[in-house]
C-alpha cells in the first residue's frame, strides 16, 4: 500500500513560474524547548522565539510552524528512517512526537515577478518582502487547501500542500495566473 | 477581513482561525459528585455577555494554538488576546477607536 501511495504522486503542470519540487523527506517534529534545542543538535531547526522563520542549513531546512512544533524537510536521498533515528537519538528520553510525513505533502515552487500576486489570488497573508520577507514560513491558507508557505528568495516561494489538494492548488495558481503571465 | 491578534504569530486573516466558545470555563474536578443542574451549568451556560467577552479561539491554519482574547461582542473588535495559562488581562478602558 506505501509504495502504491508513494508512487502515486499527482502528475502537476510546470512552467516558468511554478513547477513541481522533486520528492523530499518530511518529518513532523513536536516537543517543548528542551527538545527543540536538543533535536536541533542533529538537524537545523529554528529556535522557539524565532517565529515563523526557517533556518537552513545547505539543503536541509526546519520550518517554524509553531512554538512547540516544526517541519523538517531534506532531500529524498536523506533516508527517513535515518533521520528520525538521529533525531531519536539526539532528543533522548524528553517527550517530544516525530512523525515522517514524506509522503503526505508534495512541494510546488512558484516564482518570478508576480510570485507574491499569483499566491495572493488566494492567500490573504500581506506577501510584501518587508512584511514576509525571505525564509519567513508559516502554515496558512491557499483558498480552501491548507499549506504551508515558505519564501526561499524575493521571488521565490516554496508552497507544501496535502498530496490530495496539490491539483486543486495547481490549477487554482494557473487560473489566477491567466491574469498576469497570460 | 477581520485580522485577529495571534499571541504567537501576530494579526493575521480571520480564516485561519477558528473560535472555540467562552474562556475560562473550569471543568469540575469530579463530575460525578454534580447533580444535573450543576453539570447542566457547566456543559450548557454560557455568560451571553454583550460587550468585552473573553473567549477561546484556535490558530488552527496557522501556529495550531489555542489562546484567548478578549472581543467587544457588538464591535467585533479584538482588545486584547493572551495565552492559555496566562491571566486575563484588565479591560482596557476609553474608546479603542
Ligand atoms: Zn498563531
Amino acid at each position: 500500500m506505501r509504495e502504491t501511495a508513494v508512487r502515486n504522486v499527482p502528475d502537476l503542470p510546470a512552467s516558468d513560474w511554478m513547477r513541481p519540487l522533486p520528492p523530499a523527506t518530511r518529518v513532523a517534529f513536536q516537543g517543548g524547548p528542551a527538545a527543540r534545542a536538543a533535536a536541533a543538535q542533529a538537524f537545523p531547526l529554528p529556535d522557539a522565539q524565532a517565529v515563523c522563520r526557517a533556518r537552513r542549513d545547505g539543503d536541509r531546512a526546519g520550518l517554524w510552524l509553531g512554538p512547540d512544533e516544526c517541519l523538517l524537510i531534506a532531500p529524498a536521498t536523506t533516508a527517513a528512517g535515518a533521520l528520525l533515528g538521529a533525531l531519536r537519538s539526539a532528543i533522548g528520553a524528553t517527550a517530544h512526537s516525530l512523525v515522517d510525513v514524506s509522503h503526505r505533502q508534495v512541494g510546488i515552487e512558484v516564482r518570478g515577478p508576480h510570485a507574491e500576486r499569483l499566491l495572493n489570488g488566494a492567500c490573504p497573508l500581506d506577501l510584501s518582502l518587508d512584511r514576509f520577507p525571505v525564509d519567513m514560513c508559516t502554515r496558512t491558507v491557499f483558498a480552501k487547501a491548507e499549506i504551508v508557505l515558505w519564501r526561499t528568495d524575493e521571488q521565490q516561494f516554496r508552497v507544501e500542500v496535502w498530496r490530495s489538494f496539490a491539483p486543486y492548488t495547481a490549477a487554482l495558481l494557473q487560473e489566477i495566473a491567466r491574469d498576469y503571465v497570460g | 477581513m477581520l485580522l485577529i491578534p495571534c499571541p504567537h504569530c501576530g494579526e493575521r486573516p480571520e480564516i485561519e482561525f477558528t473560535y472555540g466558545g467562552e474562556a475560562h470555563l473550569v471543568r469540575p474536578a469530579d463530575p460525578s459528585t454534580l447533580d444535573d443542574a450543576a453539570w447542566a451549568d457547566y456543559l450548557y451556560m454560557r455568560s451571553n455577555t454583550k460587550g468585552v467577552h473573553a473567549e477561546r479561539w484556535r490558530h488552527a491554519r496557522g501556529c495550531g494554538r489555542f489562546f484567548n482574547a478578549l472581543r467587544d461582542t457588538t464591535t467585533d473588535q479584538f482588545l486584547a488576546s493572551y495565552r492559555i495559562g496566562e491571566p486575563k488581562p484588565a479591560i482596557p478602558t476609553g474608546d479603542p477607536r
